[in-house]
């Protein structure tokens, strides 16, 4: 008889927090006290909140308990598994009104959430298909292909209203349809999962911890668009989500939810794995598929669209990870369901991976039109150490920041275009007071100068301009006329390149430009970081009133850059300063400033 | 066929559906500039030069590959255009060598003429990490000068199915280079040129050895000059006559005031090819190894030697037309004219590039020196004409010397394709009227020979040549007798002749090239190659009779399996001046 | 069999499996790279060679993949491999500092490896690990949270290793 259940987070977040030896440890622990009878561990997927790992939640009673270190074990199984009493100082303490939670459903990181796609993530052991089963998995499969006929389950995801999780968030059942509509004897379904966006990681969340909901999900657009191979497009940073999408597939084979006649029907359908190497331009769809033919990951000219003419020239339809989660509910909920939840033109939910300058890193699923103020403050706890929000990239590389006058707008896709951002795939990374918004768009621009593919000749030649051009400016050597030239440069890759990556590598440049343009201006006129972040640009100067001339700066400075005489207050020679910092830190008197 | 309507610039036009924007334009008079583009070949949107602008849509898209749609507004030539394509090609620019002036395309380069025509007379500093030059070849590379519109690699994959070069690391270090950044040299390319007749700019081009030339001709030696059939009908086209003009008396008066003793004709030893090779069929016509495939062509023969060694016995004996005029040159003509043959050098002027490499080959000296001692090609004689003040259409027309310089109208039909077969036929047919019948009227396609039937086939381009070697690899080849050029549609096409900078133009100036080298047929005194009196007097005098043990000697060589790399162990120095 | 390559046979026949294994399915070239990575560790030219004699593809094509994916590499790496993450959430976390200071202590550049082959340090795309940024793997062990003064100690551990 089980009594109880401890779910023990297995995602990559936790994995590399150590829970596996945590479990390790409860299972040795458990028979220790002869409890294996009574207790059930299971690794389960990400359960969202990754600063807080290894998090370990006790069922019945739905205890959380975080940062859960192999020494804590015997603390959890003793008192609380033997004794009934719950261990008070692993339990998560709010952030902003500091109370302590003993529940997980009391944590507002999970009460504000609306879990579609992620609704078995962190909640079942994704190594075990029965567990999936036992939560209605392939029942829309069973369903699909008892009762439905193609063009029904076409209709109704586009009733459902749901758009692209990748980032373009283009209607899903258009896409099916123009598919389905071809004649040709030879289809695709492919899955994009080359999650590229640096900071979100909801795809890798969903294959670790639900990888059964995506075979799933493609072999019904299989059906639906009459194709029998499907590929799964893994970029090779998840190894973690590889293994265990591999596994789910074997188990998926053995139970007849893929190959030959599936469940019995005269529809047959086989996926496969590929893992990409290392090219964010492969998340651009057609990029990709010249991934899967064992090409360069370069894009083609639309049209032809993949729907038309695609994966070896058939027609392929192609949806992220995101995407494929919500099929299975609409399926079995139906449309009108899904219809109900989210804003006008944003139906469902959408996972937002929120990391940076924010308390309660994690991913959570919200419905459409959430605000981001909800998001980072009430969801995500606020800003650590109390700072000053300040913006918020969305959109990663190809999106934009948000300010804080954009706290209360509520976040879907068209939203986020008016504002010069976009969805993405769901990555939010905070930035505080202390992050330069200039070197947060050279960032981004190094990223997509790096990652482009060298095809065309605004992306190629234009990033590297532009980034060269936002180089000297954090190096404090920026010129009146290059906030003009990086404006005219970044409409111009906008409007001339070949794919996506292109057409909105400029995005952040262009979106700080419009938010922080004093930032810029700060940088080349005064030659001065307001965020005290570009080290070009920080001086470090000795307040005279305050320095009684101890010498201790002078001692540690690693460049002989401090001088005086004992006893006098001391001065900085700013050429040979190195800028390491460490004299303020040793001044006993705290009589350095850092500008 | 279903029609869309557009409006471009203000003007409808009905146009099949599939056509691309670009295509629609140029139906109405507008020309919309582009750098990447090859029409049904390099189809890849890539250098975003022909970007217009659609109403209704955000950003600018290329249309070269875009598809009219019905009721498409279109703006081809609006600020926001000119603009766009102004600062693409400053940015290309940026990372440009800028010394124009002293390239090999100065004057005949699409980016500059485009430079020029957007009148962009400023941009970016130039800044790029130089890449080094390969010069390990008869063919150089300069990736400095590269703009990556790729037609080279299209060419070298889809037109030749060499797949030599292709594109190397990403964003802005893309390179294009064979493999691991190697020289072409190192490579099984077959230097047949096609990728610098693609090149819109200066980054592909054959190693310059007009200096050589000019030291020879300013020495003691006795210099001799032989021109290649398809040179005569191209090369008005560098002194601005339209394309498709003989300008063969002209020519031979030129290189004769250049200062070359003698001025020869490749076509004499065409003639003699005919006489070697058709004997050479009629030899192993039921008795060797068959196809005979054959061998006038370098870069088709490099391309069997490193692709299909095993197919190598199929190749004919025979050298090819250049290196037999080398191999007789250094014999044949030293005792005609009674010259020592050491101070005898021989310069061939062709239309090809991989020629270069041919001379070049280690076994070719059987004349007892290096049968060939320099080549130029149909571009290189243009430079050198052009240095030497010649005015080509005001020169009087003379004639090539004797001996070498007399052939039939079929040697001049080696210039394009399907020429080595039909003048082989044309002697067969006439000389063996017995063993030789044609069976079919309305072709070539086949003869019968002593009884057998004997299928012969014409192929050029590499591709096309790959599947005939595939064809008889896997036993489905029917065909007896091959003629194969590496170039498509054979040496009027050659890498070695002048580029023509608009590729649109391209096929109509080959099409005028060939149909000026059959003009040149029909107008001959002699039809056959065996009527050739000099041909005649050469094997009455010298050689005896075709396939005698001195042609074997001095025309035949064996191509084998393993040839040791010629490029690595050639007399020439590769450092690029040329200076030997 | 493939033919003539100047790698030894025992080198050859791992090859050769790992392409036998993946023959006749379509686009395998970035699969069969994968595994001879896996193998070899890197792919030098002639494995890459080997690879395209093998499947039939022309050298350059191999060539091409190879340098144009980051986690293809042509270079022997060294025991240990040091990825400092550089994702979004890392940066803003202070990645760029931790780079420095592991190039203080490894006294080599990114993307470079020591001398004694022990250490190449590397920066890694996104590995998704966001919750715990700054983020630094060493082969498949990962640190999360990672501070300046905790990398000298993060070295030293490998340094005995």
């Amino acid at each position: 008889m089980i009594r109880s259940h401890i779910l023990v987070c297995a995602g990559a977040g936790c994995v590399s927090s150590k829970s596996r030896l945590v479990k390790e440890e409860l299972l040795t622990r458990l028979k220790l006290q002869d409890l294996t009878e009574e207790i059930r561990v299971i690794e389960t997927g990400c359960i969202g909140t990754c600063d807080l790992g290894p998090v370990l939640v006790l069922y019945p009673e739905g205890v959380f308990y975080q940062k859960v270190g192999v020494e804590d074990v015997a603390e959890i199984v003793e008192e609380h598994l033997v004794r009934g009493r719950v261990v008070q100082r692993l339990l998560y303490k709010e952030p902003l009104s500091e109370e302590i939670l003993e529940k997980m459903a009391d944590l507002e990181f999970f009460r504000r959430q609306y879990r579609i796609a992620l609704h078995n993530t962190g909640a079942i052991d994704p190594d075990n298909i029965e567990e999936y089963i036992a939560r209605d998995g392939y029942f829309a499969l069973g369903k699909v292909l008892s009762e439905m006929t193609p063009e029904t389950v076409i209709s109704e995801i586009k009733q459902s209203g749901l758009r692209g999780r990748g980032g373009g968030g283009f209607p899903t059942g258009l896409k099916w349809e123009f598919a389905a509509r071809s004649t040709s004897s030879t289809k695709f379904v492919v899955c994009n999962a080359d999650e590229g966006d640096p900071g979100a990681f909801m795809d890798r969340s969903i294959l670790e911890g639900d990888p059964h909901t995506i075979i799933e999900s493609m072999a019904i657009a299989g059906y639906a668009i009459g194709a029998d191979q499907g590929y799964v497009y893994c970029r090779a940073e998840y190894p973690l989500a590889i293994e265990r999408f591999v596994s789910a597939l074997e188990k998926a084979r053995e139970m007849g939810f893929l190959g030959e006649n599936v469940l019995g029907s005269t529809f047959s359908f086989e996926l496969e794995l590929r893992v990409g190497a290392g090219a964010f331009v492969c998340g651009e769809e057609t990029a990709l598929l010249s991934s899967i033919e064992g090409n360069r990951g370069e894009p083609r000219p639309r049209p032809p669209f993949p729907a038309v003419k695609g994966l070896w020239d058939s027609p392929t339809i192609i949806n992220n990870v995101e995407t494929y989660a919500n099929i299975p509910s609409i399926i079995l909920k139906g449309a009108e369901w899904f219809n109900k939840i989210g804003t006008e033109k944003s139906k469902g939910t959408k996972v937002f991976a929120m990391a940076g300058k924010i308390n309660n890193t994690g991913l959570v699923e919200v419905p459409m039109g959430t605000t981001l103020r909800e998001l980072v403050y009430e969801i995500g706890g606020g800003i650590p150490g109390n700072k000053k929000f300040k913006a918020a990239q969305t959109g990663g590389p190809s999106g934009g920041c948000l300010t804080e006058a954009n706290l209360d707008t509520a976040m879907d896709y068209d939203t986020l275009l008016s504002l010069g951002s976009m969805m993405g795939s769901g990555g939010l990374i905070v930035m505080d007071e202390n992050t330069c918004m200039v070197d947060i768009a050279r960032f981004f621009l190094d990223f997509t100068k790096d990652e482009s593919c060298g095809k065309c000749s605004p992306c190629r030649i234009g990033t590297t301009r532009m980034l060269q051009i936002l180089e000297r400016i954090v190096n404090g050597e920026g010129i009146p006329e290059d906030i003009d030239a990086l404006e005219k440069l970044a409409s111009f890759i906008k409007d001339t390149s070949l794919c996506g990556l292109g057409q909105s590598a400029p995005n952040p440049v262009l979106s700080t430009l419009r938010n922080f343009r004093d930032e810029y201006e700060a940088h080349i006129y005064d030659k001065r970081c307001p965020a005290g972040s570009c080290q070009a640009l920080i001086h470090f100067t000795i307040n005279a009133a305050t320095c009684i001339g101890c010498g201790i700066c002078a001692k540690h400075c690693p460049s002989s850059a401090i001088v005086g005489e004992r006893k006098k207050p001391f001065s900085i020679l700013d050429d040979q300063c190195v800028k390491c910092g460490v004299c303020v830190q040793e001044c006993p008197f705290q009589a350095i400033e850092r500008r | 066929m279903s029609t869309v309507t557009v409006t471009i610039n203000g003007q409808t036009v009905d146009v099949p559906v599939n056509t691309t924007v670009l295509e629609a334009a140029k139906q109405i008079g507008i020309d919309i500039p582009k750098l990447c583009h090859l029409k049904d070949l390099n189809e890849i949107g890539a250098c975003r030069i022909c970007v217009v602008e659609v109403e209704g849509r955000r950003n600018l898209p290329a249309s070269c590959v875009l598809p009219v749609e019905e009721g498409m507004v279109v703006k081809t030539h609006s600020k926001r255009v000119l603009e766009a394509r102004r600062m693409n090609v400053q940015l290309m620019l940026s990372v440009h060598p800028q010394d124009c002036l002293k390239c090999v395309r100065n004057q005949n380069c699409q980016l500059q003429a485009l430079t020029h025509d957007l009148g962009v007379r400023e941009g970016f500093p130039v800044d790029y990490d130089p890449t080094p030059l390969d010069q390990g070849a008869v063919i150089h590379r300069d990736p400095n000068k590269c703009i990556l519109c790729r037609r080279c690699v299209t060419t070298c994959e889809q037109v030749q199915g060499v797949t030599i070069l292709g594109a190397l690391e990403r964003g802005i270090e893309t390179v294009i280079s064979p493999a691991w950044h190697g020289s072409l040299g190192d490579v099984s390319c077959t230097f047949c040129g096609q990728c610098v007749q693609a090149c819109p700019v200066g980054a592909i081009y054959e190693r310059n050895d007009t200096q050589i030339v000019w030291d020879m001709l300013n020495s003691e030696d006795y210099v001799v000059v032989q021109v290649a059939p398809a040179v005569r009908t191209a090369l008005g086209e560098e002194f601005g006559l339209p394309a498709g003009t003989d300008v063969t008396g002209k020519m031979v008066t030129a290189l004769r005031r250049l200062g070359f003793n003698k001025v020869f004709d490749t076509n004499f030893t065409a003639d003699v090819t005919i006489m070697e090779e058709g004997h050479e069929l009629l030899d192993r016509i039921g008795k060797q190894e068959l196809p005979l495939l054959t061998s006038c062509s370098p870069g088709w023969i490099r391309f069997v030697e490193e692709q299909y060694p095993q197919l190598t016995k199929h190749l004919s004996t025979c050298k090819s037309p250049q290196q037999m005029f080398g191999a007789l040159a250094k014999t044949y003509l030293a005792k005609e004219e009674k010259v020592d043959p050491k101070v005898i050098k021989t310069v061939s002027i062709m239309p090809c590039t991989a020629k270069k490499y041919e001379a070049e080959r280690p076994e070719m000296k059987d004349s007892g020196f290096r049968d060939v001692d320099a080549v130029l090609t149909t571009r290189e004689l243009a430079l050198l004409m052009k240095q030497a003040g010649v005015q080509l259409d005001r020169l009087p027309e003379e004639e090539y010397d004797a001996p070498m310089g007399m052939s039939s109208g079929a040697a001049v039909l080696f210039g394009q394709s399907g020429g080595v077969m039909e003048a082989a036929l044309r002697t067969l047919l006439a000389a063996y009227p017995e063993r030789v019948k044609l069976v079919q009227n309305d072709g070539v396609s086949q003869v019968l020979i002593d009884g057998e039937q004997v299928e012969v086939k014409v192929v050029s381009g590499l591709s096309q040549a790959r599947q005939v070697l595939e064809d008889i690899a896997n036993g489905k080849n029917t065909a007896q007798f091959i003629e194969i050029m590496a170039c498509p549609g054979g040496c009027i096409n050659g890498g070695g002749q002048p580029t023509v900078m608009d590729p649109e133009l391209r096929q109509d100036v080959i099409a005028k090239r060939r149909s000026a080298i059959k003009d040149l047929d029909k107008a001959a005194a002699i039809a056959g190659s065996h009527e050739n009196p000099a041909v005649q007097r050469l094997y009455e005098t010298f050689l005896d009779h075709p396939l005698s043990s001195k042609s074997h000697h001095l025309l035949h060589t064996q191509y084998k399996p393993k040839v040791q790399d010629p490029v690595k162990n050639s007399h020439y120095d590769h450092t690029g001046t040329g200076a030997n | 069999m493939c033919q003539s390559s100047v790698l030894n046979t025992d080198s050859l026949s791992k090859i050769d499996a790992i392409v036998e294994k993946y023959r006749g399915a379509p686009g395998a070239l970035i699969p069969v790279l994968h595994a001879v990575q896996a193998e070899f560790g890197y792919l030098s030219q002639d494995v890459q060679a080997r690879v395209a004699e093998c499947l039939n593809i022309p050298a350059v094509k191999v060539s091409g993949v190879v340098s144009f994916y980051h986690f293809f590499t042509d270079k022997a790496k060294g025991r240990f491999e040091v990825g400092i993450c550089m994702g979004t959430a890392c940066y803003v976390r202070g990645a760029a500092e931790i780079v420095r200071e592991f190039e203080k202590h490894l006294g080599i550049k990114m993307g470079e490896t020591t001398k004694d082959q022990k250490f190449t340090l590397s920066s890694t795309r996104c590995i998704g690990a966001c919750g715990l940024a700054p983020v630094v793997t060493v082969n498949d062990d990962v640190y999360g949270k990672l501070t300046v003064d905790k990398v000298k100690d993060l070295v030293q551990s490998y340094r005995e290793k």
